[in-house]
């Protein structure tokens, strides 16, 4: 069954060179179909996955054997869940865009496909190199998208994205490569040889490949201080980009640090380890007091997701076992539930012309399918115990709590502060008489309740019976974290 | 036959069902359907309940268990989704399955007007379930998950009439206060998860014995910290008065007689845990003696009917509080339970009141509604009775029992409880003399409309002023010739923290010169709020008035609320504009920018001597890795 990966990864591509040829009428329609097959034979894969800790569905090709770089593939319990993210999410943000008439849409729809290409590809990837060139090719198709559908000034903004994160994909490409240098045997980017060869570096030189991969990953997530990149990224882009970015793309950053970071440099992580995680939790309360403030109800969302993600990223610095299945399960339902957010905003968005929270009012008088769909969403956000959002935050901040007892206590703080910016937010829109530009609001139509439906019901199915997630990644997470314990134990 | 686990897995489950259908066909469903839906689903409940409690009795067994699933399961934390029930639960349940019923069927009368009468159902069917995963999850998660529901549904309720914007803020600082309060909690239980292993309560409460002593007394003030939220103690009662924005049935269920009790449950769940920590029982006894005091000081003054309710709603529970904190674990649940009965009364009562003078609730434009609506005088008369400690009426033998054990744990604690005791005899009988007494102060028309309330309505207020009469038996003290039913029938629950804290025992003749004093207070206190308010005719004055400053604060609640606005809301708000302006984009994303416009600078010397095509760039920059990689091989 290895076919399935490849197919997997590259289904997506060639659907996305088909919409170029099938023209603009179909393309909407030619997309959300391939997705959805996409769909279906990554739920066929999980179906067939093994709930052990091996790496399942491994191709290992050699392609450019000059420098032992290999297509080397495959699937194990940490990859599963993010991939079944991305081919979940897509068809979604395809359908959220039905409504749109975007000029050139057949390459929107052909971006949007690369995109997902490049995404199961970091998520698939065991070897270094590979690894870093989808990583860099999930960059290409948001960046356009950005660019060319995005809103107001535009370019300036996405140009500062691309470029801040392109840097700190370089500093990537060098740890990388001094990695691939230092390897037991031929030199290769295989995972296993890379931790082999970053476990047999000095102190020093794995403090500087530590904090190199760090920040290439924390300005993908991003982790504060490197995210002023994201607010404006997230409020300039066009809906569906903004959803890529921030409920697909942005677990790449994540997902690096379980793989391809905390794996490597083990003895850099325990010294250093502390500095990251600080980093991440000041990030939720700083994040979540500038999200109080907004008035761009996008922008808030946006602040939002890098309170959130700090508390991801601290979960998995703390390399517990509760704190990475606390991060698998909350990567899920943080994507999962910033689409049905970001796609809400643009609900409203499009029917009253504005995002201003001070300009809206009362909409739950007219809308009141969409509001009880928003609550539940809302709900999920502020991590009320039977939702999604509670199952991964609880086990993030137990596992920062078990890591140091203040910095659980100050991450938890995000379960009142990200009440308050939620409750706030949704009091200011929803409640209260409609004005001139609610009166007239159109509750959700059965297009856009096929979109946000099935977002909500996931959001209650893992939360109540989170098991669904949480069997699939244990035995890998338990293999890891063992792994890594055995590894300090020794050193010390 | 059905078992006896299926029969208590189906109560929580019922009123979900219930909640379901009606949330779902929200719009189909006729009002009846609706409500037969909603208030059928809770008295099966009921019916359930009084089995399970009546299996309890009679075979000796100490506990009923269900596991419905795992719920959250991960290598090194399992939490399953179970429930259990013992004496102490089932006492719980019958009072939220039972009072729970009552204020469902008042609900139809009251609410018969509102366009969400539906929705409103679904709510309180809603809030039903979350209240019974509370008292039954048989593990600390699963008592959250009913904790944080009930929660969401007051926030939901609170905020029902939601166009009016007060509403929602109180809907907001309600959830936020309770968040806060939560936190607390949810430490407390990863904190008992990270030294016991486990969360499952009785696994806990064995191997309490085996822990360091500091930790216990960590856990049990984090966790008292969440009571506080939810039970509206000090500091973070201040949501509870402006709660009362959400319909009257909902602040005589939630925020009366269930949600609000959660953290006295909580706390007497955990009594082992309490008796070893020395320190966390004097902080609660302290938290609730002075919230108590502090919160019947303020219901003195109040004009709003709703709000001496809710002030005295507070103070109860503070009463509630001291006696936990005292160690008596029973009296605590003893007074929550004849609590639940008259306070439950009296918002019904004063529900049904609002509803005859179309909405209005200023005392001070009450007045001789006895003649008009005398089956709501009369109930809400039991209720006033009841609160204020008047043989036989239920709050007398629960108050008496908490004070006796105040007593015996310092005079001087008895004292600001008996102090308590008095102020609330006096706010309830300024509240009953200036609705019911003397003459009608508003207008003709207001007063020509006047009516008793529909049978839906009074039918539930006589029902709970049966209890209220009654309630008080179930804990008739030895003095009286009784046995104290309740203190035995809990004492499987409570007997190890009793043995660990050596329960008090005060000579029978201390008891009764104490009963007998407090009851000869109690009276004078009577006559001088019935020569004061009917005799006089003293009606509180409309604003303006000239107040001694001590009745000036009272009245303005000691301008607490204002003190949060400076000292936690406007700093909070401060310092997110702060971050906002100077460090996000004053300082880190000008630092970004900085960087990127001296390389900006740097690549304008060097783009001179380049043509400027990104193509070339990227071939020089592919070009170049390829040149490092061959040359390290």
């Amino acid at each position: 069954m290895e076919w399935i990966v490849a197919f997997l990864i590259f289904f997506p591509l060639l659907a996305a060179i088909a919409i170029l040829i099938v023209g603009e009428a179909q393309a909407k329609g030619f997309a959300l179909a391939a997705s959805l097959i996409e769909l279906i034979v990554s739920l066929y894969c999980v179906f067939l996955f093994q709930h052990n800790a091996d790496l399942q569905f491994g191709i290992d090709v050699p392609w450019v054997t000059s420098i032992g770089l290999h297509f080397f593939v495959g699937i194990d319990g940490i990859s599963l869940p993010l991939i079944l993210l991305t081919t979940l999410l897509i068809p979604f943000i395809i359908l959220s865009s039905w409504a749109n008439n975007y000029h050139r849409s057949t390459s929107f729809y052909a971006l949007v496909l690369t995109m997902q290409m490049a995404l199961v590809g970091v998520f698939a990837a065991r070897d270094g190199l590979l690894f870093y060139l989808f990583w860099e090719a999930a960059l290409i198709p948001v960046y356009f998208i950005c660019l060319i559908w995005g809103g107001e000034n535009r370019a300036h903004i996405t140009f500062k994205f691309f470029v801040y994160t392109l840097a700190g994909s370089l500093f990537m490409l060098v740890a990388l490569i001094y990695l691939y240098l230092h390897t037991p045997n031929a030199h290769s980017f295989a995972m296993n040889d890379l931790y082999e060869a970053g476990r047999s570096l000095s102190a020093t030189e794995q403090t500087w490949i530590f904090w190199m991969l760090f920040i290439a990953f924390a300005i993908k997530m991003p982790v504060f201080p490197f995210h002023t990149w994201q607010p404006d990224t997230y409020t300039v882009a066009p809906t569906q980009g903004t959803m890529l970015l921030s409920a697909i793309m942005l677990k790449m950053g994540i997902f690096g640090l379980i793989r391809w970071l905390i794996p490597i440099v083990p003895l850099a992580f325990a010294e250093w380890g502390i500095t990251a995680v600080l980093l991440s939790v000041t990030g939720i309360i700083y994040a979540s007091c500038i999200a109080l403030v907004q008035k761009d109800f996008k922008r808030l969302i946006a602040y939002s997701s890098i309170a959130h993600v700090g508390l991801i990223s601290g979960g998995v610095l703390t390399m517990s076992n509760n704190g990475i299945q606390g991060a698998m399960v909350q990567m899920l339902s943080h994507g999962i539930i910033v689409f049905a957010l970001f796609y809400i905003i643009d609900l409203i968005e499009k029917r009253t012309k504005t995002r201003s929270l001070s300009e809206l009012s009362g909409i739950r008088n007219v809308a009141p399918v969409l509001t009880t769909t928003f609550v539940i969403v809302m709900l999920g956000s502020v991590a009320l115990p039977l939702t999604s959002g509670f199952v991964g935050e609880f086990l993030l901040i137990s596992s920062l709590f078990k890591y140091q007892m203040i910095i659980g206590s100050v991450a938890g703080v995000t379960i009142i502060l990200g009440a308050v910016y939620m409750l706030v937010a949704f009091q200011k829109a929803m409640s209260g008489e409609v004005n001139e530009k609610t009166s007239s609001f159109a509750d959700l139509t059965t297009m856009e309740k096929l979109t946000l439906y099935p977002a909500v019901l996931l959001i209650l199915v893992i939360g109540i019976y989170p098991a669904l997630l949480l069997d699939i990644s244990q035995a890998a997470v338990t293999q890891l974290v063992n792994s890594l314990q055995d590894l300090t134990a020794l050193t010390k | 036959m059905v078992n006896s686990s299926t029969i208590l897995a189906l109560i929580p489950i019922l009123p979900l069902i219930g909640f379901l259908f009606v949330a779902l066909n929200v719009k189909k469903l006729s009002q009846g359907v609706a409500s037969i839906i909603a208030c059928g689903s809770v008295f099966i409940s009921f019916v359930l309940s009084v089995i399970i409690f009546v299996l309890l009795l009679s075979e000796g067994t100490s506990a009923i268990n269900v596991l419905l699933f795992q719920w959250i399961n991960t290598d090194s934390f399992h939490a399953s989704f179970s429930l259990v029930v013992d004496p102490l639960s089932s006492i719980m349940l019958l009072i939220i399955t039972g009072v729970g019923f009552l204020i469902h069927v008042y609900s139809i009368g009251y609410m018969k007007e509102d366009a969400g009468f539906n929705k409103f159902f679904s709510y309180l069917n809603l809030f039903v379930f979350f209240m019974l995963l509370l008292v039954l999850g048989d593990n600390y998660l699963v008592m959250f998950i009913g904790w944080e529901g009930v929660g969401l549904c007051s926030f939901l309720l609170i905020g029902f009439w939601f166009k009016n914007p007060e509403y929602n803020r109180a809907a907001n600082k309600a959830f936020i206060m309770n968040r806060i309060g939560d936190l607390g909690l949810l430490l407390g239980v990863i904190l008992i998860f990270t030294h016991f292993g486990t969360i499952n309560f009785q696994e806990v409460f064995a191997q309490a014995g085996s822990i360091d002593a500091s930790i216990i007394s960590w856990i049990t003030i984090l966790l008292f910290v969440g009571a506080m939220g939810k039970s509206a103690q000090l500091p973070l009662y201040t949501w509870l008065p402006d709660a009362m924005a959400g319909p009257t049935p909902v602040s005589a269920l939630i925020h009366a007689a269930t949600m609000v009790t959660a953290g006295v449950y909580m706390v007497a769940r955990n009594n082992i845990l309490y008796a070893m920590a020395p320190a966390a029982m004097m902080l609660v006894l302290a938290v609730g003696l002075l919230t108590a005091l502090f919160a019947a000081s303020i219901a003195l003054t109040q004009n709003d009917i709703k709000k001496v309710l809710a002030y005295s709603t507070i103070s109860q529970l503070g009463l509630m509080f001291a006696a936990l904190g005292a160690g008596a674990f029973s009296s605590g649940i003893f007074h929550m339970a004849t609590h639940a009965f008259f306070k439950a009364l009296l918002f019904l009562a004063a529900g049904s009141v609002i509803h005859a003078m179309l909405g209005e609730q200023d005392i001070r434009k009450m007045g001789g509604l006895r003649k008009f609506i005398p089956t709501t005088y009369f109930t809400f008369l039991i209720g006033v009775v009841a609160i204020s400690g008047i043989p036989p009426f239920a709050g007398f033998f629960s108050k008496d029992e908490i004070l006796a054990h105040l007593y015996g744990n310092n005079p001087i604690v008895w004292g600001i409880g008996v102090l308590t005791s008095l102020l609330t005899v006096f706010y309830m009988f300024r509240l009953l003399f200036l609705t019911f007494f003397g003459s009608f102060r508003s207008s003709e028309q207001v007063q020509k409309q006047l009516h008793e309330s529909p049978l839906s309505m009074t039918v539930p207020l006589i029902a709970l002023a049966f209890l209220s009469t009654l309630g008080g038996f179930m804990g008739i003290p030895e003095i009286l010739g009784g046995s104290n039913w309740l203190n035995e029938f809990l004492n499987p629950v409570f007997a190890d923290s009793y043995l660990l804290i050596g329960k008090d025992h005060l000579n029978h003749s201390t008891e009764y010169v104490l009963m007998g004093s407090v009851l000869i207070f109690t009276l004078v206190m009577i006559l001088l709020t019935y020569s004061r308010y009917v005799r006089q005719q003293h009606v509180p004055q409309t604003e303006g008035l000239k107040l001694n400053s001590l009745h000036k604060l009272a009245y303005n609640k000691y301008y607490v609320d204002e003190r949060y606005d400076q000292f936690v809301v406007k700093p909070l708000y401060a310092l997110s504009t702060f971050f906002e302006k100077w460090i996000e984009r004053s300082g880190i994303d000008r630092l970004v920018n900085l960087v990127g416009s001296i390389v900006d600078t740097l690549s304008k010397a060097v783009r001179l001597m380049q043509q400027g095509s990104i193509a070339y760039y990227i071939l020089i920059m592919a070009v170049s890795i390829v040149l490092l990689l061959i040359s390290r091989m």
